[in-house]
């Protein structure tokens, strides 16, 4: 039926709250934390939200009457409380799927977190989760290995991996850097890291970093005949940058490289995903940037949105927090995203900060790093908390030990070995930390002075991003 | 500076993955282990191999893995029926997870 043009001001909640409205399979779901300017009732702060990320603009037009919003239009279909919080509440709404180029986490993220997050009837907006549906997700290529194909390459089984970042990160010369990352390999270590800030600084260039560390993971490689990597940063300046180093990487005949996906963007990390998924190598991404979206509890985006937009642009391993370490990460909410990135579906689980059922298909899975402050008194609970699918690295704990990065590398992998063997026996790993760290170091030098050099170290600092309960 | 008398030198060594950087695994703890296998519904399965070529990635299966098995004694008679068969060789046990399309487990039991 024709309507006609009505020019002015509507309230958004005319057309974008639709509490009657039931989600389609197809939807795009979103759940926002929304803290609205005083006097603006809830309905329509939401309505605004569904608005604005979606078709609908400050002012009708007329042009909006030659096409059916009906059928593009973003809804507001729900509002909650925020357990434990009266200034904001929680709101839902359903995208239809065309809204969004087929495969593509930026075209997504620009209408979702887009101008809307300067709102000015808003104070805050957070977005807590997003339901991507399956029609969208199997357009995505995602991991470009996955945790299963990873585990093939590598012959590591049954258990997590093992890894450190290089120390010191910036200054070190490519020849003495490749010295370290040797050390750490033939000690006993599967997987060493360039930090995310060495890139290609005129103390170390990219082309002799590569090489000398090519040279030490072939090496560390023949002597302990166990396969090893090292996660090549090719995070550049440019894509043409990017690329070039990735090949220089395959022409090295090296099994990793790795990119910040935040910094870098997604462009670019979707983009460098599909190319490791072409030529055989493994995608290492570094979160640099994260914390400054994700950490403010009422404004920006949770890191759990962040991991699911990572697995579907492509990575094989993302970090995640250490629960335990020197950096933020609530146990409860990281265990939820480490579903998130891992299994191939994940419930609704508030007690987890999950907002919905998200069905992944055949999407490959993506290992959770655990990576920052962590030393060998925390491997009982890196265990116990991340399981086997999962990249533990100990850089302070591993090139801090008093012989040096070998013998460091050897006390993490005993203590690693240790744990996973008590937990396959049933003994409860936390509990009983202490008995079989100590068990393990009576056969382990290494271990022992690991042990008692680490011995007081604690984190212990309120998370400030918690899960909201009442 | 004075040498450290303090400090260790650290030897590197020829590895075998999961459970290689702890002392051999008594009959026992080997015992354990496959009950957490067979508790968790992997198939068990021996591969075996000379030490030269242990960093292959097939090596040698020995008969097929023993679908649908759950008893210890039947696993460990295998292992050791293998290990005779084959004293120069490493012989491991691997427990197949259909679901993951993975191994859930991989380790060495004879080290030759």
């Amino acid at each position: 039926m024709a309507k006609k043009f009505d020019a002015g001001v509507k309230e958004y909640r005319d057309l974008y709250w639709a509490p009657d409205y039931v989600p389609l399979d197809t939807d795009l779901l979103a759940c926002f934390k929304v803290t609205q300017q005083e006097g603006v009732p809830r309905e329509e702060a939401a309505a605004a939200v569904a608005a604005e990320s979606s078709t609908g603009t400050w002012s009708t037009v007329w042009s909006e009457l030659l096409t059916d919003m009906e059928f593009y239009k973003g809804r507001a279909y729900r509002i909650e409380d925020v357990p434990g919080d009266k200034e904001s509440f929680y709101t839902f709404i359903a995208y239809p799927l065309d809204l969004f180029e087929e495969g593509s986490i930026v075209n997504v993220l620009t209408s979702l977190v887009g101008n809307v997050f300067g709102f000015k009837a808003l104070r805050y907006l957070r977005l807590e989760d997003i339901r991507f549906p399956i029609a969208f997700v199997k357009t995505c290529m995602g991991p470009p290995s996955g945790i299963q194909v990873e585990r093939d390459k590598l012959n590591k089984y049954g258990r997590p991996l093992l890894g450190c970042t290089i120390k010191p990160k910036l200054g070190l010369s490519a020849k003495n850097y490749g010295r370290a990352v040797y050390e750490c390999l033939r000690g006993g270590l599967d997987l060493t890291k360039d930090d995310e800030n060495v890139n290609s600084q005129p103390f170390m260039r990219w082309q002799n970093r590569f090489e000398f560390v090519a040279e030490a993971v072939n090496k560390a490689q023949a002597e302990t005949g166990e396969t090893k990597g090292h996660y090549l940063n090719v995070t550049a300046n440019t894509p043409e940058d990017m690329y070039e180093r990735a090949e220089f990487a395959k022409e090295l005949g090296q099994p990793v490289i790795m990119h910040d996906f935040l910094t870098g963007g997604f462009t670019a990390n979707t983009g460098l995903a599909k190319w490791c998924r072409k030529n055989g190598i493994l995608l290492h991404i570094h979160r640099a940037m994260h914390a400054v979206i994700d950490r403010n509890p009422k404004h920006g985006i949770h890191f759990r949105v962040l991991a699911k937009c990572l697995r579907l642009s492509g990575g094989d391993h993302l970090h995640t927090g250490t629960v335990v370490g020197k950096l933020e990460g609530d146990r409860a909410s990281t265990l939820g995203f480490v579903d998130l990135l891992r299994e191939s579906f994940i419930p609704e689980d508030r007690s987890r900060g999950i907002f919905f059922d998200q069905d992944w298909g055949s999407m490959p899975g993506v290992f959770a790093v655990a990576s920052g402050g962590i030393h060998v008194w925390h491997m009982p609970a890196l265990v116990s908390i991340f399981g086997d699918d999962s990249i533990l690295q100990f850089g302070g704990g591993t090139q801090g030990h008093p012989w040096g990065n070998a013998a460091g590398a050897a006390a993490n992998r005993v203590a690693l070995e240790a744990c996973v063997k008590a937990r396959n026996e049933g003994r409860e790993l936390e509990r009983e930390a202490r008995e079989i760290m100590e068990g393990a170091a009576s056969h382990s030098p290494e271990l022992a002075i690991a042990m008692e050099t680490w011995k007081e170290i604690k984190f212990e600092f309120d998370t400030v991003d918690k899960l909201d309960v009442a | 500076m004075n040498a450290d008398s303090q400090i260790g030198d650290y030897r590197t060594q020829q590895t075998l993955e999961t459970f290689s950087f702890l002392p051999a695994l008594t009959q026992e703890e080997v015992y354990e282990q496959i009950n957490y296998m067979l508790a968790q519904g992997l198939t068990p399965a021996i591969e075996h191999e000379v030490p030269a070529q242990a960093a292959d990635h097939y090596w040698p299966m020995w008969k097929l893995p023993f679908f649908g098995e759950t008893e210890l004694n039947n696993v460990v008679n295998e292992l050791e029926a293998c290990h005779r068969a084959y004293p120069g060789h490493h012989v491991r046990l691997i427990g197949y997870d259909s679901y993951t399309q993975s191994q859930g487990v991989c380790f060495v039991v004879y080290r030759a």
